[in-house]
């Protein structure tokens, strides 16, 4: 999958999936609806100042709390292409996923990269790098099913796409 | 001879049909019941409807809950609604609870027996680990892999390790399960547990009546953990006889079962709790804090709604005033704690303090409505979460507690404790 750039969101540990997307916004699942009210309880301009592409970094437990689905969705709706953290909460991993968000554990880039840093995102190379301090922190490469799945949008488009493929091989 | 196991590692290893199971290891498992709520099913039903697969594995293992925003709170929510009463009609799902049948979802399914100890329970809702209390694996998940499971009737894990709690001593006066467990999330942290099976036992676990024991099960998502599970004993399967037609499958660990940790709790040491905002780790023992006036009082929740804690809130609000300057809401979890509470009297007592009796809704716990917070003020809630914006604005404040505090605190109009109003014994 292609390499992602962006400029860097910086939250703090236990962002928790109340602050990813409140609980009176959930009367609704449309992606762009979702979107809109992003992190507000964090940053109300969040939404605002991100441009597609970008990246959220966070330290320990992102994504703590509540099991929605709202929470993944709304982040990659406003744009967000990657999130990087120390760890994530274990619901919001597998959502990620599900979802077709990117995210990434690393203790030394959550630690290093500072608000605005212009980073690169090379996940089939397992690189995160930092292009304004000119570092380069490493992370597993992410296996080539999980790239795919990513790129697909997420696990259900992916088994509808790997579906479809198997019955045009098929003839 | 086999490998020793904890609980979490034979429930997964008997399910995955396999002789035994390490932790880190993934395995394939059947699932016994699957639920969803009005939030997170329409968002399951979306998914499910891009598949074009149209046909779920076992209506019956499928149960849709409707009691976050409900009674429905706007238009929005109420076409949310519509659309999962759709779904359950169209694919003949019986366990469909809205209106007047409806409670809240993790103190609704084991009161209907839908749960047994040993089950395998996945549930887009995060307290679905509530049921841990049963001996069942039951865990949320998201909307997608909820979907899926409606669709194969199996989900895949990563055995967890885990963390044994044991819990030693005599509890003090009023203090309960959501004491012991706020005391324990304060001591590991809300990532304490992260992907861990927490496994709370002991001398004061198996005193704990069920109701605590729920609660202290549903808040093991609070420190990170995949499930919360208390062996079952007598008082469990007393439990399950009443409730529920399902055959019990008991699983104990292995005396020499390998655990990540083991911790050990003096209880007779350990205080009513309070947690500060705005993460449920942020503990204090009542006795600790200073002067904090308070805006509102909620006694309900997944965590504290069931009839136990109706009886707590009534034993200490019985003849009392609540404070002029706090709203009480009191929100009985379930159609059958609201009957049972009007039957023993409590209603009447709430009422008679100047409480608010809400039907059975999550409503204010989670912000939603019934109870929502401006800027600035604060709330007492026996609720499971306290992040930022979490009952309302996002510059209000709400604190854990059990319903002993939380009632006390009512009156007192301050948080506080039940000895600050002379009562010495619960």
């Amino acid at each position: 999958m292609a390499a992602i750039r962006g400029k860097a969101f910086k939250f703090g540990d236990n962002v928790d999936t109340d602050v990813i997307i409140p609980a009176r916004y959930l009367n609704t699942t449309d992606p762009k609806e979702l979107a809109k009210h992003c992190m507000e309880d964090a940053d109300p301009e969040f939404v605002k100042k991100v441009n597609p592409g970008d990246i959220i970094v966070a330290g320990k437990n992102f994504g703590c709390g509540s099991s929605r689905e709202h929470a993944p969705v709304a982040i990659k709706a406003c744009g967000v292409a990657c999130v990087i953290a120390e760890s994530f909460a274990r619901i919001f991993y597998r959502n990620a996923f599900n979802t077709g968000l990117l995210i990434l554990e690393s203790t030394e880039a959550s630690r290093d990269i500072e608000e605005g840093d212009e980073i690169e995102v090379d996940p089939e190379a397992g690189e995160i790098r930092n292009l304004t301090k000119g570092k380069v922190y490493k992370v597993r490469p992410l296996p080539p099913f999980m790239q795919e799945l990513i790129r697909d949008g997420g696990l259900i488009p992916h088994l509808i796409c790997k579906y479809r493929n198997a019955r045009l091989e098929d003839g | 001879m086999k490998r020793p196991m904890t609980m979490a590692e034979k429930i997964l290893a008997d399910r995955a049909e396999l002789p035994a199971v390490e932790p880190g290891e993934l395995v394939e498992v059947p699932v016994d019941l699957t639920l969803a709520n009005d939030i997170t099913a329409p968002l399951a039903i979306k998914i499910f409807e891009e598949t074009k697969i149209n046909r779920l594995f076992d209506p019956d293992r499928v149960v849709l809950v409707m009691d976050h925003f409900t009674p429905n709170k706007d238009i929005k929510s109420a076409e949310q609604v519509r659309v999962c009463r759709e779904f359950a009609h169209r694919f003949k799902i019986k366990h469909y609870y809205e209106g007047g049948v409806c409670g809240i979802e993790h103190a609704l399914l084991p009161e209907l027996g839908l749960v047994a100890p040993g089950d395998i329970v996945i549930g887009a809702d995060s307290h679905t680990c509530t049921y841990g209390a049963l001996g069942a694996f039951a865990t949320g998940v998201g909307s997608t892999d909820l979907a899926a499971t409606w669709i194969t009737g199996r989900t895949w894990f990563k055995v967890p390790e885990t963390i044994r709690f044991v819990y030693r001593g005599k509890l003090k006066p009023w203090v309960s399960g959501k004491d012991l467990i706020l005391y324990t999330i304060g001591d590991i942290g809300v990532d304490g547990a992260l992907y861990m099976a927490m496994e709370f036992a002991g001398e004061v676990i198996r005193r704990l009546p069920m109701a605590e024991r729920f609660t202290m099960a549903n808040m093991a998502i609070e420190a990170g953990g995949k499930v919360g599970l208390i062996e079952p004993d007598r008082r469990t399967l007393n439990y399950v006889r009443k409730h529920s037609h399902k055959a019990p499958k008991i699983y104990k660990s292995d005396r020499k079962a390998r655990y990540r940790e083991i911790r050990e709790y003096d209880c007779s040491k350990i205080e009513l709790q309070v947690a500060f905002p705005h993460l449920p780790s942020n503990v204090k023992p009542v006795t600790e804090i200073p002067e904090i006036p308070i805006d509102q009082v909620v006694i309900g929740s997944c965590t504290n709604g069931r009839l136990e804690d109706l009886a707590v809130a009534a034993k200490i609000l019985n003849g009392r005033k609540v404070n002029p300057n706090v709203r009480t809401i009191i929100i009985p979890a379930t159609p059958f704690v609201y009957r049972e509470a009007l039957r023993r009297g409590y209603l009447r007592i709430f009422l008679e303090a100047g409480a608010i009796i809400s039907p059975p809704t999550c409503g204010p716990c989670l912000g939603g409505h019934m109870g929502i917070l401006a800027k600035g003020e604060r709330a007492v809630a026996t609720t499971n979460r306290n992040f930022v914006g979490r009952m309302g604005h996002p510059e209000s404040e709400v604190y854990l507690a059990g319903p002993a505090v939380a009632a006390a605190s009512a009156v007192l109009g301050r948080i506080g404790s039940p000895e600050e109003l002379g009562l010495k014994e619960a």
